[in-house]
């Protein structure tokens, strides 16, 4: 640093960049001791037969298969409703919108669903879903479609936008129409972007638990994929909320917590290949 | 290609061109629609108990007591109010700082591991933070304090303020990564030393962001809802001070909805809540919007800002 600055004014700078060193540090830390956290906390009581076994009351046992089904079964499900809604309405909006008014309403929407709180979501979803399907499987996904949709088309649209021009004029140029070209060339040259949305969309259902509260249930039990849709399920989120706060169940429930922050982490780390895969 | 052979098949081409058009098109409409579905069910639901309460009272009736059927949701508004107001305090500064080290200084290899951190943060269930604060921060803050319960305001506060962190560090690192460069080395020039031309310059020219980024903080706090039941005591509570036990707009729709019996002013009263939060938060997604667009039109008349 310079030497002829003042006492005052040098003391000021190593001031401020020791807060702004301090702040990086704290986000560090804070993230270190939530992870180191839940693993001391909950690993030790991830055995396989939590994993591979479902509650019973009557042999006072505790196994979160049924959750940990359930949470596939909505995963699945929310994402192969709003995949091609999510990718179609991206393709409208890069490749065939000409109305720029339309689009921009389309993307007003779009932003407006992303700020939406999921509880309100479960409200809605409770009464437009879950009052005509039944609580179940069915009804928590299709709420959680709706919520990931703008996830989707963000991630999608932003990869279509990086499709090279020149790559679409060959496809015309070579007399293809204008969906020849997009399912030949334009989508699977945005296929990795494609896929980075899904892995993050499967971590925001993976980790939604106020949307499923009332649309997807609190059951227990294990079901078949088809017997879950309409039946209710929690998924290990909501598991999580019922052992933590109805049953006072903290081991189970850090055990939980422990594979959800694992899972966090996997998802994080899948999405950061794919998203390498695409800068090449 | 002989020209009798195509027609027909350039026909079936050209209608499929069509029907692809048209499916694109209703895919995107299918958001528009969603949003629309979403307004016109909330307020359908909503609005019976608010004409029935009326919506003075509803809104600023200071006891909610379904038992006494007085549905006032002052205790709630408030203390959503408060708990993102405190969140924010306490989150967007960290938050601004750690962008500002982000951007403007940390080595390549430390800003790639917080960002990370960051993304981290992001990612982990809300219900996680939620059990984390009820068995570590709770009990924290009743030693601390020597209160009865630790579950209150403050331990929300905290809860939130780690939530929003991620959303602020993002959305004010990309604002200050789009101030010109020239800026700044203006300002090195001038003699300024490098922590005056970050705090002097560089945040002042991307202070649009900053506020977009507190908007954003306030609207994801207004939101939560699964973190801050575990922690915050769940009691509808006036929230008088740091301690008191409160309960929010969101997790007076969680926690009551599955005792509130079908058809009853009580359930139809928790619809309402739905209404008031989602109009809330619509408030808050315009005055973000306003914020982005004053940030555009700022950074093209770089003279201005």
């Amino acid at each position: 640093m310079d030497k002829r600055l003042s006492p005052a004014r040098r003391r000021l700078d190593l001031a401020l960049r020791g807060l702004l060193l301090l702040c990086g540090g704290l986000v560090c830390a804070l993230l270190a001791f939530l992870l180191g956290y839940l693993l001391w906390r909950g690993l030790p009581f991830v055995s396989w037969t939590l994993l591979s076994t479902q509650s019973s009351m009557l042999q006072g046992a505790v196994g979160i298969l049924p959750h940990i089904a359930s949470t596939l079964y909505v995963v699945f499900t929310s994402l192969v409703l709003a995949l091609p809604l999510g990718v179609g309405a991206a393709v409208y909006l890069t490749e065939y919108a000409s109305s720029r008014r339309l689009a921009h309403l389309m993307e007003f929407a779009a932003e407006t669903l992303a700020g939406i709180p999921s509880i309100v979501f479960g409200l809605v979803g409770m009464l437009f879903f879950a009052q005509r399907l039944g609580a179940g499987v069915l009804a928590g996904s299709l709420t959680l479609a709706v919520m990931i949709l703008p996830i989707l088309i963000r991630t999608t649209q932003e990869s279509l936008k990086t499709v090279p021009q020149t790559y679409r004029e060959g496809a015309m140029g070579l007399g293809a129409g204008k969906w020849r070209t997009i399912r030949t060339v334009v989508l699977p040259s945005a296929a990795d972007g494609i896929l980075t949305g899904c892995i993050l969309a499967v971590g925001r259902v993976a980790g939604e638990s106020a949307a499923l509260l009332f649309t997807a249930g609190f059951g227990t039990v294990l079901l078949s994929y088809w017997e879950a849709l309409r039946n209710s399920s929690a998924t290990l989120t909501v598991a999580l909320y019922l052992y933590a706060n109805e049953r006072g169940d903290m081991d189970t429930a850090f055990a939980i917590a422990t594979i959800l922050a694992i899972l966090t982490l996997l998802l994080n780390l899948l999405a950061k290949l794919a998203g390498r895969r695409l800068k090449r | 290609m002989e020209p009798a052979a195509s027609s027909p098949s350039r026909r079936t081409r050209e209608a499929a061109e069509k029907t692809m058009a048209l499916l694109f098109f209703l895919c995107g409409m299918a958001a528009v629609a969603f949003v629309l579905g979403i307004c016109i069910y909330l307020i359908v639901s909503g609005l019976p108990a608010i004409r029935k309460i009326g919506l003075f009272p509803f809104l600023f009736g200071k006891t909610w007591s379904p038992k006494k059927e007085l549905f006032g949701i002052l205790p709630f508004l408030l203390a959503s109010i408060a708990g993102a107001s405190g969140a924010v305090l306490l989150g967007v500064p960290v938050g601004l700082l750690t962008a500002v080290f982000l951007s403007k200084s940390a080595p390549r290899r430390l800003a790639s591991v917080i960002r990370t951190a960051v993304e981290l943060l992001a990612g982990i269930p809300s219900i996680v933070y939620g059990l984390v604060g009820m068995i570590v921060l709770v009990p924290g803050i009743q030693r601390t304090f020597g209160l009865a319960s630790g579950a209150g305001l403050l331990a929300a506060v905290v809860v939130l303020a780690v939530m929003i962190l991620p959303a602020v560090v993002s959305v004010a690192e990309t604002a200050l990564a789009a101030v010109p460069r020239e800026y700044e080395e203006a300002s090195l020039a001038l003699g300024a030393t490098w922590t005056e031309t970050v705090f002097r310059v560089s945040l002042p020219a991307a202070r649009s962001g900053v506020a977009t980024a507190v908007v954003l903080g306030v609207g994801r706090a207004v939101g939560e809802a699964m973190a801050v039941i575990l922690v915050s005591g769940n009691v509808p509570n006036l929230p008088g001070s740091l301690f008191t036990p409160v309960r929010f707009l969101t997790t007076a729709i969680a926690s009551e909805m599955s005792y509130a019996s079908v058809g009853s002013l009580h359930r139809m009263a928790l619809y309402s809540i739905g209404l008031v939060l989602f109009l809330f938060i619509m408030g808050i997604n315009v005055l973000l919007r306003a914020f982005l667009r004053t940030d555009r039109t700022s950074r093209r008349r770089p003279g201005k800002s």
